[in-house]
């Protein structure tokens, strides 16, 4: 069977992966060959061929995550040849295709690098500080039942759609490997933004932002120096002018804060 | 006997309203001596974990992802559906309940499904309430489309990412919890079997994704919230993770299996394309109400079409078969989705498929474009559109998209009564792991709606009802039980890692999706499922004997996951083939060739088959026991559907 591109050439491939076993213990590059590989293919179906040939060879897989493959889970997080999710801007590991690469390449293939995220093993990480991060108040206060018809606040229709925009960080941390300084500021600024432009949200808004950025701090994540590459490198194009939103949030809500302690 | 459905007495429309009233409450002050567990964050369990815990009880919650918001309900795209009415178009609850049983083909519970089209009106409010940014008009009201064939505008959707959107305001409720302590998260931590203790569920036993380590887990509840198997037919348009593995082990503890046999195969995905293909893409519903599905009029078109000597921009108006226009002339393109993926199969069947594996059919365009432009219908569908070009090199608004029919979603699942509760005493399934609201199909928008609905809005009544019935003492996992499913659960680990033979868990599965599809996929055959049972068996001796894996049990070791799903995908996989062999008629995704009207549309036999068929696990390959649920219909009368 071949694919929409029927004159497209198989590839071959010289792999450079990261492997590390686990947490303690040190990890180093090492190089595969793979064969054969159709342009049609999602890079993660490219390591599905390494993988399958490496586990028949009687060899450890490459330990990867991944779940959807349609760009919306969050979960695929490789580092392609120093970019966070390769070359093609606005696109996950998942939805990148093998025919943006070239027959004889050689794809260096790491994991996302930062204090926050130690690697579970091979190029699996562990991003829990950002699930962490939410629980220190990326949310509304409300419980189930009891709440006001849906179409009792209008919402400007501008404002709903910003706030969409925010809402849809698919937490993937790719803003976090692209930073010099491995800061969360554009992960944490999109939630805060959503519910910042939101009415629903203005009741906790002073509380919710410094909440969030203390247990940012907390989790080890660097500081933000303005540079940008989170959003340039962001596969769903959450706009820095988040991180501007949150910076307001912070200052007002620091200079008149509801928190009593 | 049937074990009792619990179906409240009285009007249909009365019946929840009755039966929150009479269900056990537990006293206030007691709820916090009771622990629940959760296993599923999507948006069935993260919404059921949320709700329980700010009701009081104690709950721990279980995902193999490592976070909540990864789950396979973050892929949904089209929307909910609610009977808010706020567009006025005559929409109701009980037109909501009347569209779900007759697009279910008259195979589910009236009763549940009323209750879900009453609960769906809260839905909104509560996501709303929320922080969910769902798309609005300019006057700031909320804004519907019609999806899926209904003739109201009655679904909510944030762009093409609804379940995005929705699991993530779970997700929040859920995080909050946690932050109370009223949630014990646990992430990459996989349930590989249930504990029963004199009858009733008192635990789970659990492997952790990372270390390797197997636990144990004690509760006075325990609710499945685990998704659905339609990975049993290795490509579908579900996550890869996403299994059977949490039902499946309940199953074969007690829970009856209902209707295992009816899937949902999705119109619009796009085509395999080469044997590495790994999932199937979705492309929204939502692209039939502008797209045309069309093939060539002439077999001999569509193969010179397929050798590339021809292109289909070549093709004229007039050699082009829009054959759902041409043969459901109310419904066009809209019609259902099992309607829609029966009619693509028959004309690739009839040599007329697209692409170069003639699998395929086109999904045109080019008239929305004509006439409301190109920039329009970016508006419309411009993250879909970027989608497909990104997968298939091809620009869809240059030429017709090529779709073709795909798995997408399993009504079946583990049997539940009213109150969701499973066969087995305080187990209790929601989600697309139960069977309970789409009868034979599902319509669209519908998934999102039932998750929701049983998370935030039932369960948290209906758990009630068991807890207040079992003393307030602390569980512990002391019982013997707890030991035995445990080793029970080390022993099966072992016997994997250690089976030392040549073929991957991914060939095994992949094998496994080839029998399921082409026996037990869009149609099916008597003879078809006799094959198909023989080979499963064959391939699933294979499997036990000539398994390979590497690296040990006490690490991150991925293959091995993969492995234990596919040993159950390989029993459950025999499961759904009886459960079609035995359904002697045609039902919503459910069509068996020999039971079909002259016109080729699906043919009930409401004599014979208007019951849930509940399959009882009785030992490792032996006969499942049969058990039907009969459905009464009181309200609706069952006739044939019809979409012309
Ligand atoms: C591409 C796509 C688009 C869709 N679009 C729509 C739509 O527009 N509208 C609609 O209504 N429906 C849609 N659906 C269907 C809908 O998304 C699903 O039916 C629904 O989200 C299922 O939710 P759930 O909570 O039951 O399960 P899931 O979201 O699958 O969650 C399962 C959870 O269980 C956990 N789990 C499973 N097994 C175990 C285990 N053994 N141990 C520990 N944890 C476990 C997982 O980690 C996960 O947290 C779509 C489906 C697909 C595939
Ligand atoms: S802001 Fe963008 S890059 Fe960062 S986690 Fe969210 S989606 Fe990923
Ligand atoms: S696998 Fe889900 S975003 Fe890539």
């Amino acid at each position: 069977m071949a694919g929409s591109n029927p004159n497209a050439k198989p590839m071959n491939l010289t792999l450079k992966v990261w492997r590390q076993k686990n947490r303690n213990t040190q990890g180093g590059i090492v190089d595969y060959q793979v064969k054969d590989i159709s342009p049609d293919m999602s890079f993660l179906e490219m390591l599905d061929v390494l993988n399958e040939d490496l586990l028949r060879k009687g060899e450890e897989p490459v330990a990867f995550d991944h779940d959807c493959r349609e760009g919306i889970c969050g979960s695929c997080n490789l580092f392609i040849n120093g970019r966070a999710h390769g070359p093609e801007p606005g696109t996950t590991t998942c939805q990148l295709h093998m025919r943006k690469f070239n027959d004889g390449d050689t794809i260096t293939i790491e994991p996302w690098r930062a204090n926050a995220f130690p690697v579970n093993k091979d190029l699996s990480v562990d991003r829990s500080a950002f699930d962490r991060i939410i629980q220190a108040g990326g949310y509304i206060s409300v419980n189930t039942g009891g709440t006001p018809d849906a179409n009792e606040i209008p919402i400007p229709k501008e404002i709903a759609d910003r706030a969409f925009e925010a809402a849809t960080c698919i937490a993937c941390g790719a803003c976090v490997a692209s930073c010099k300084n491995a800061s969360a500021m554009l992960f944490v600024s999109a939630k805060v933004s959503q519910l910042a432009l939101l009415p629903q949200g203005h009741v906790e808004r002073k509380s919710r932002v410094e909440n969030m950025v203390a247990q940012m701090d907390k989790e080890g994540f660097g500081a933000c120096t303005n540079i940008g590459s989170c959003a340039a490198e962001c596969p769903v194009g959450i706009s820095l002018e988040n991180i501007a939103i949150l910076n307001r949030e912070f200052l007002s809500a620091k200079a008149t804060s509801n928190n009593l302690a | 006997m049937f074990p009792d459905s619990k179906i409240p007495e009285g009007p249909l429309a009365e019946k929840w309203d009755k039966h929150k009233f009479n269900v056990k409450l537990v006293n206030p002050a007691n709820k916090r001596k009771y622990d629940v567990i959760v296993v599923g964050t999507g948006l069935a369990g993260a919404s059921a974990a949320a709700s329980l815990a700010e009701l009081g009880y104690n709950v721990k919650a279980f995902t193999y992802h490592d976070s909540p918001r990864r789950a396979h309900s973050i892929a949904a795209q089209g929307g909910i559906n609610a009977a808010k009415n706020y567009q006025n178009d005559g929409d109701s609850v009980y037109r909501l309940f009347y569209d779900t049983i007759k697009g279910g083909d008259y195979r589910a519970r009236e009763a549940n499904v009323y209750r879900l089209a009453q609960v769906s009106v809260n839905i909104i409010d509560q996501c709303v309430a929320q922080g969910v940014p769902f798309a609005r008009e300019y006057g700031g009201l909320l804004a519907n489309r019609s999806f899926g064939g209904a003739q109201v505008s009655r679904t909510f959707y944030a762009r093409g990412q609804t379940g995005q959107q929705l699991l993530l305001g779970a997700y929040s409720a859920l995080s909050r919890q946690v932050a109370y302590g009223k949630v014990k998260l646990y992430t990459r931590t996989e349930m590989l079997d249930v504990v029963i203790v004199d009858g009733q569920a008192r635990g789970i036993i659990t492997r952790n994704l990372i270390t390797g380590e197997i636990e144990q887990h004690a509760g006075h509840a325990v609710v499945l919230a685990t998704g659905g198997y339609g990975n049993v037919f290795y490509l579908s348009t579900n996550a890869k993770y996403s299994n059977a593995t949490a039902a499946w082990r309940a199953h074969k503890k007690g829970a009856y299996f209902a209707n295992p046999c009816f899937t949902q195969i999705h119109p619009t995905c796009i085509p395999v394309s080469g044997d590495y293909q790994s999932k199937l893409t979705l492309m929204s519903e939502s692209l039939r109400n502008d797209g045309r599905v069309w093939v060539p009029k002439e077999k001999a078109t569509a193969e010179r079409l397929r050798k590339g000597e021809i292109r289909v921009n070549d093709i004229k108006e007039e050699d082009r078969d829009y054959f759902l226009e041409r043969k459901y002339p109310a419904f066009g393109n809209l019609v259902p989705r099992d309607v829609a993926s029966r009619n693509a199969k028959m004309m690739c069947d009839e040599g007329r498929g697209v692409g170069s594996s003639g699998l395929a059919v086109f999904l045109d365009f080019a008239d929305a474009i004509k006439r409301n432009g190109a920039d329009w219908v970016s508006q419309k569908y411009g993250n879909l559109f970027d989608m497909y070009a990104k997968i298939t090199g091809e620009n869809p608004y240059e030429q017709p998209m090529r779709i073709y029919p795909a798995v997408h979603y399993t009504m079946g699942g583990l049997w539940v009564d009213y109150n969701l509760q499973t066969t087995v005493p305080g187990l209790y399934a929601t989600g697309e792991c139960n069977f309970s609201d789409h009868g034979a199909n599902r319509l669209g928008a519908s998934a999102l709606m039932q998750g929701l609905a049983d998370g935030y809005f039932v369960i948290p009544y209906t758990i009630g009802d068991y807890l207040a019935q079992t003393p307030p003492k602390p569980v512990t996992t002391e019982h013997p039980a707890f030991k035995e499913a445990e080793a029970e659960v080390r022993a099966r680990v072992q016997k994997l890692m250690s089976i030392n033979g040549t073929r991957t868990p991914d060939d095994f599965h992949k094998a496994l999706g080839h029998i399921m599809w082409e026996y037990c996929g869009m149609a099916r055959t008597a003879e078809g499922l006799q094959h198909a049972k023989a080979e499963i068996q064959k391939l699933r001796r294979e499997f036990w004997s000539d398994l390979k894996l590497v690296g040990t049990e006490a690490e991150m070791n991925q293959a091995l996951e993969k492995a234990g799903r596919v040993a159950d995908f390989l029993e459950l996989g025999e499961l759904m083939v009886d459960d079609a062999y035995h359904r002697n008629e045609s039902c919503g995704g459910h069509f068996r060739e020999e039971y079909q009207t002259p016109e080729g549309e699906a043919l009930r036999d409401d004599e014979n088959f208007t019951y849930v068929a509940a399959w009882e696990y009785t030992g490792d390959n032996q006969v499942s026991a049969l058990h039907k649920e009969d459905l009464r219909f009181e309200n609706v009368k069952l006739t044939q559907r019809s979409y012309k």
